[in-house]
């Protein structure tokens, strides 16, 4: 039990860091490859040190080409190994997207099950650190909406580490987002050695009656501080940190929803076409006796992601997440 | 013949040495235009130095420095004619300068001002190119457009690192570029590093500009810190661009050779994965000494000018800094604008929601700093 082993004061990128080294040491078939992930170890510091203990044959800086990083994993994990290939930012995943739609997400159900692609594609993303253009999107709309792929966004060290072990394990492929305005933001207790955390399992943040707030990835800190904020008025929110978002996690959704009766959604990503969408449909189809108020939404809005002089306005804060969970929770 | 007639994998082609001796044939321009190439090449490492201490100081958000890129920037740059097109990465500060887009506009961009992004209309450049290799299919559609129209008095040229021609939309851009015939030119900036990726880790080839013999047309070397064989080689391949004599290609690859002497980004750290003794081995071949010595040594250049010279470039890199940092902060509204040519109407209410929002909270509710 994790609670039984010796543990790490670990920000969110260190423990990726462990993770993919516990998953390296544990089982052999386990590579990394990519852009800058062997001697400079990753540019955010993901794989320090991967390459010096495993070697140019398990850590591999890759010529630069996402498409060509994506595709042979694509082809190394058919033939049995269990590729991680990082991309740098989630924003540079896009010449590699034919291999992600058309072979990563199909090749379980083209070949009846005969191949399948133990593979985990990670990569950077979201907003918030002042970076340049194209480095801080938030697309994960994308790769749910594609099926056959499993799509994992943690929210804390702890879950980083126990996710990113189960999807190297997991026999499907998996895109695991890691939410770089919360790498290094703070630390948390970690467990050395293994552990997972089962993907598909939303985690309940607080405890409150009054409106279910659902969310993930950096997100879910600006809610609980919003939540803290809300409830020094009365008003106590349930946070529900999805963390898997193919699949998602209904169970977790319809429980929190029907104890509230209300419910707000906050993700970074623009609205439009947004999974706050499928989430408040989940909730329509299957409770909507318990609705006592429109689900709201605190979200991206539909532009470009802007240069980071406009950023602050772009990516939902406290101060948006209390306003929209306000609207639910005072309507009508 | 042509320069550019050459085996790729032949020795780069040269005109000034290390140590800015002459060795092959200096380019006939007038001495006011290669004391314009020296200025803007020394303008350029100014800014580059500023830039970096900007971003130091949080004044300036990641930045890309081009410090011993300027002979291959400035050099080709020159050798445009003014209804040419440039087609950039995001390294090239200096000649989008030389094209006409002021140096205050780069730093907004860096500042993460979209206004950075709007070059003069008369400028004729595209915007910045972040994602790697994704500007050169577009450099290829636009010099297929000019000719589709009829015109053949413009040329495209398209700036790429090394790490660029590892990427599909490298081979895509040039195959059409072969296939139809466009006016291109295709200039690589091999600085050496993509990242900490060493240029031997992105091919086999023995040289990139060999690449271009696979799309049917020329591909040359040149030493990217020679700004006179770069003005050179760029030069023909514009003329040959427009002006394709028979049987002749109109694109052409060119691999300059050179070396960022720098970080990728001021948010790399290049002493991770290489060596201080490769970058002093490559200081040697620093192009702005190299073009200096060899303007004093034709009588062109002398200390005094040099020293002029200095005063003025430094005095126009703090004016632009101060106009870009005197420039307002953006509002909100300007992220909204010119996402669409007219604003549809769930997007002008996402706008309204967040103005009552601004207005009942204040702005203060919102920044971070």
């Amino acid at each position: 039990m994790a609670s039984e082993r010796e543990t790490q004061n670990l920000t969110l990128v260190q423990a990726v860091r462990d993770g993919l080294y516990t998953e390296m040491q544990r089982d052999e078939e386990v590579i990394v490859l990519g852009q800058d992930v062997g001697k400079n170890g990753g540019v955010f510091r993901a794989t320090e040190g991967l390459w010096e203990e495993f070697g140019e044959q398990r850590v591999i800086d890759t010529p630069l080409a996402e498409s060509g990083i994506i595709g042979t994993s694509v082809g190394m994990a058919a033939m049995g190994m269990r590729p991680v290939p990082e991309i740098q930012f989630s924003g540079f995943m896009y010449p590699g997207f034919d291999q992600i739609i058309s072979h990563m997400a199909r090749m379980r159900t083209r070949t009846r099950g005969r191949y399948t692609l133990p593979m985990t594609l990670r990569a950077p993303y979201g907003g918030g650190i002042r970076a340049p253009e194209s480095h801080s999107e938030s697309k994960e709309a994308f790769y749910v909406h594609e099926a056959g792929l499993k799509v994992v966004v943690p929210s804390t060290p702890y879950d980083a580490k126990g996710l990113l072990s189960a999807s190297i394990r997991d026999p499907d492929p998996v895109v695991f987002l890691e939410p770089k305005l919360i790498y290094r933001a703070f630390r948390e207790q970690v467990p050395e050695g293994e552990y997972t955390i089962e993907l598909g399992e939303a985690k309940t943040r607080r405890e409150g009656e009054d409106v279910a707030v659902f969310t993930w990835g950096a997100m879910a800190r600006r809610t609980l501080e919003a939540a803290e904020n809300l409830a020094e008025d009365g008003i106590e929110c349930e946070v529900v940190d999805l963390r898997t978002l193919s699949p998602l996690d209904e169970g977790a959704i319809l429980e929190a929803f029907k104890k509230c009766g209300r419910a707000a959604v906050v993700h970074e990503a623009p609205r439009t076409g947004g999974l706050a969408g499928e989430i408040t449909s989940i909730i329509q189809e299957e409770a909507l006796a318990y609705q006592e108020a429109p689900v709201t939404r605190i979200t991206g809005f539909d532009v470009p992601y802007p240069l980071y002089a406009l950023e602050d306005y772009y990516l939902p804060n406290e101060a948006r997440i209390e306003a929209g969970i306000r609207e639910a929770v005072e309507f009508p | 013949m042509s320069v550019l007639e050459r085996d790729p994998r032949d020795d780069m082609y040269r005109i000034l040495d290390e140590d800015g001796t002459a060795v092959g044939e200096v380019p006939d321009l007038e001495e006011e235009t290669l004391v314009g190439m020296y200025r803007h090449m020394k303008l350029a490492r100014h800014f580059d130095k500023r830039a970096v201490s900007l971003q130091r100081q949080g004044r300036m958000g990641t930045y890309p420095p081009l410090s011993g890129q300027e002979a291959s920037q400035i050099g080709s740059a020159y050798a445009l004619d003014e209804d040419d097109w440039m087609i950039p990465s995001y390294r090239e500060h200096g000649g989008a300068l030389v094209r006409g887009l002021p140096l205050e506009k780069t730093l907004l961009y860096w500042m993460g001002h979209e206004a950075g992004n709007s070059a003069p209309e008369e400028a004729n450049i595209f915007p910045v190119a972040v994602p790697i290799a994704s500007q050169i299919p577009h450099a290829t559609g636009a010099a297929w457009a000019s000719k589709l129209r009829g015109e053949d008095d413009k040329a495209f040229i398209c700036y790429f690192g090394d790490g660029a021609t590892s990427e599909g939309d490298f081979h895509e851009g040039l195959n059409f570029a072969g296939v139809f015939d466009t006016p291109n030119v295709f200039f690589c900036n091999n600085n050496q590093w993509a990242i900490s990726v060493p240029r031997e880790r992105q091919t086999k080839s023995e040289t990139l500009a060999q690449k271009a013999t696979a799309y049917g047309f020329e591909g040359i070397q040149v030493d990217g810190m020679d700004p006179l064989a770069v003005y050179e080689v760029t030069r023909e391949a514009v003329e040959k661009a427009k002006d394709p004599d028979e049987g002749q290609r109109r694109p052409t690859m060119i691999e300059a050779v050179q070396y960022r002497f720098g970080a990728h980004t001021t948010a790399d750290d290049p002493s991770v994965y290489r060596d201080e003794e490769e970058v002093e081995r490559w200081r040697q071949k620093d192009p702005i000494p190299r073009l200096e010595t060899y303007l004093k040594s034709e009588g062109i250049l002398d200390d005094d000018r040099i020293e002029g010279i200095q005063e003025s470039i430094e005095a126009q890199v703090a004016d632009a800094i101060d106009a870009a940092e005197s420039t307002a902060r953006p509002t909100p509204d300007e992220m909204f604008e010119s996402a669409y040519a007219e604003l549809p109407d769930r997007l002008q209410k996402q706008y309204e929601q967040f103005e009552q929002l601004r207005e009942e909270l204040g702005d203060e509710a919102f920044l971070e700093e």
